[in-house]
């Protein structure tokens, strides 16, 4: 555990981790609204239409600025947008193609522009590459001021329009008829959205910086109904991943941190995905197990009672054999469940079934509650 | 009409199209204040489109509303709405009465949060629509007749003088759509104007005393009694309708 001390003593690193925690949780924070409006396939769209933006401000300006680079990347990534809604207005094509056709286009012309940045003799060169894949340990002091900047900018945004966001995120008609302007209020949301994803592209790259906003969110609603608790387990998810990926990469020398994040965040997806109380795929498999139960065993007690409905002693010993007759084909382990409840018994020397007291009980219960009160 | 009333509603040469193809033709509609008015036709008639045009969702080919006399951009405070159930996604994160809170959220303004009274107007609202005990459900867990008293609980607090619903009735129950009528009859009696899209022929003149004929053009509008003839009927469905003088084993034959 030697490198862990080192990781967290190290002021860079911790710099570092603070800048990665801070983006994963605008991001994942977003991601829910992004999630909830369906615009997930758009911010993968988004961080590839960044990339030609980011190649484009650095040939223009000839810096590395972060502030430069991040403006690149977002007028680069809102022209993306824009292009997605043009293609799907006045073009037959669905918003699926659209969002294909410009997440590749865009994200070919930034390769190119990569290269010819890359082959220039220009200092400073070095480090546009990293958006591709992320790399946290190239952040510089003054890449993560400009993470934190417009991420608390970002979320303080979103806690300034908070009734707005979710009104036009969950009934956009009733919000443009109550007069919201419903159409600028869109136009934000997507811009914080956007906002979000660029101020990531550094440390998680444009390839997977989608999975920082998609995969958290998905985790974070599977736990909660209220959308603000939704919002703030997003954040925390995605600043989870964020950490987790800095330090790794940290430690690990040449290991991109965008992947790291990533495998993180869909870590944390997966479990959720299984294992939340309500909306869990495991619990809802256990609740449906017990139901299945459930009504097993009432049909098991209910042909016992048909057994020894006309017995005098409805204590006799019976073949369980005969309740694969009336259709109860697998009765052997609820016969067992219910021997564990005490309601039957077997016999010593032929194994067959006898009900004991609280199982002649249950039985007449079971039928009451079918035939109902008289 | 001798005496001069300014009309609720007043659509003019209302005209909607979707690539060249006319949803709306050439609309013109008076609605007088204080009536509960029924929009029926059949599918694809423009029914829906004309809601939309008149809320300004939809921005028309050409024509004119005003609401009470004037545009209906400077009378949101008058206008209450209740959108189609379908429109949005019941799976939102959020729970009834906080749904009926948004229709609080235009009068309080920017940044300003839902307190204690939007929470006490929301819980009479609940109230009224018969839903108090499942204030804090989460809103997928409602069936579809729960989901539409929410929607008209949020209508009920926006307090507004001009109400327009889009189909209220579709996929509810008998008892819903009794408790719904019954809400929309007491807003008429204290001088709402409620415009609704319908689709129940056997129940128009029961429910409502205005009625607009729609198909693409306005066929006819006016007291459901001397408006909703078989004759008229007739050219709203083309012919083909089930309302022919109360016939309905008719159209079974046939």
């Amino acid at each position: 555990m030697d490198w862990l001390a080192t990781l967290f003593s190290d002021y860079t690193v911790r710099i570092v981790m603070l800048g990665c925690a801070l983006l994963g949780f605008t991001a994942g924070a977003l991601g829910v609204f992004a999630l909830l409006r369906r615009q997930s396939l758009l911010g993968d769209a988004i961080s590839h239409a960044a990339l030609p933006g980011v190649a484009i401000a650095f040939l223009l300006t000839g810096s590395r600025d972060p502030l430069v680079l991040v403006l690149g990347a977002l007028v680069s990534g809102w022209i993306g947008t824009l292009v997605v809604s043009a293609i799907t207005r006045s073009t037959r094509l669905r918003e699926d193609s659209a969002l294909g056709i410009v997440l590749s286009v865009f994200f070919g012309i930034g390769l190119v522009m990569l290269v010819i940045v890359n082959k220039l003799p220009t200092a400073g060169k070095a480090g546009l590459s990293t958006f591709l894949f992320g790399n946290a340990s190239t952040m510089l002091a003054s890449d993560v001021r400009t993470i934190c900047i417009l991420g608390l900018a970002c979320l303080l945004c979103l806690f300034l329009f908070w009734k707005e966001f979710k009104l036009i995120s969950f009934d956009p008609q009733f919000a443009a008829s109550t007069g919201l302007p419903e159409r600028l209020l869109d136009t934000s949301l997507t811009t914080l959205i956007v906002l979000a994803i660029v101020i990531g592209l550094q440390a998680v790259g444009v390839v997977l910086m989608s999975a920082l906003v998609v995969a958290p969110a998905a985790a974070a609603r599977q736990f909660s109904d209220r959308l603000f608790v939704v919002v703030m387990l997003g954040g925390l998810f995605g600043a989870l991943s964020g950490v987790a990926g800095a330090g790794m990469s940290a430690s690990i020398e040449k290991l991109p941190t965008g992947p790291v994040i990533v495998v993180f965040a869909s870590i944390i997806t997966v479990l959720a995905i299984l294992l939340a109380p309500h909306r869990g795929l495991l619990p809802e498999y256990l609740r449906q197990l017990a139901s299945r139960r459930r009504i097993e065993t009432q049909r098991v007690l209910q042909a016992l009672y048909r057994l020894v409905e006309t017995d005098p002693d409805p204590y006799r010993a019976h073949d369980a054999n005969v309740l694969q007759v009336v259709g109860l084909r697998s009765a052997r382990h609820t016969i067992a469940a219910m021997q564990d409840l005490g309601w039957v018994e077997r016999t010593e020397d032929r194994g067959w079934i006898r009900l004991t007291q609280a199982g002649w009980l249950e039985v007449q219960r079971s039928v009451q509650q079918r035939e109902g009160p008289h | 009409m001798s005496r001069h009333v300014i009309p609720a509603i007043k659509v003019e040469d209302i005209t909607v199209a979707y690539r060249e193809t006319p949803v709306l033709w050439d609309v013109d509609v008076e609605v007088p204040p204080g009536v509960l008015m029924a929009v029926v036709g059949p599918n694809g008639a423009g029914k829906t489109t004309l809601l939309k045009s008149i809320l300004g969702l939809i921005r028309p080919a050409a024509g004119r509303v005003f609401i009470n006399g004037k545009p209906v951009n400077r009378q949101r405070r008058l206008i209450g709405y209740v959108p189609q159930r379908s429109s949005v996604d019941w799976d939102f994160p959020t729970t009834a009465l906080d749904v009926v809170m948004m229709g609080r959220y235009a009068e309080l303004g920017w940044f300003r949060r839902p307190g204690k009274k939007e929470r006490e107007l929301a819980m009479q609202a609940l109230e009224r629509v018969g839903m108090t005990d499942f204030a804090n459900r989460q809103i997928s867990q409602l069936s579809g007749g729960q989901q539409q008293r929410v929607f008209l609980a949020r209508a009920l607090v926006q307090d507004s003088e001009i109400y327009f619903l889009d189909e209220p009735f579709a996929g509810v129950d008998v008892t819903t759509e009794k408790a719904i009528v019954a809400i929309l009859k007491e807003l008429r009696e204290r001088g709402r104007t409620l415009l609704v899209v319908h689709h129940d022929l056997s129940t128009l003149a029961e429910y409502f005393d205005w009625v607009l004929l729609l198909n693409v053009r306005a066929i006819a509008a006016g007291p459901v009694v001397t408006t909703a003839t078989p004759e008229l009927l007739a050219r709203t469905y083309g012919g083909r309708s089930a309302y022919l003088g109360g016939n309905q084993a008719g159209e079974k034959v046939q």
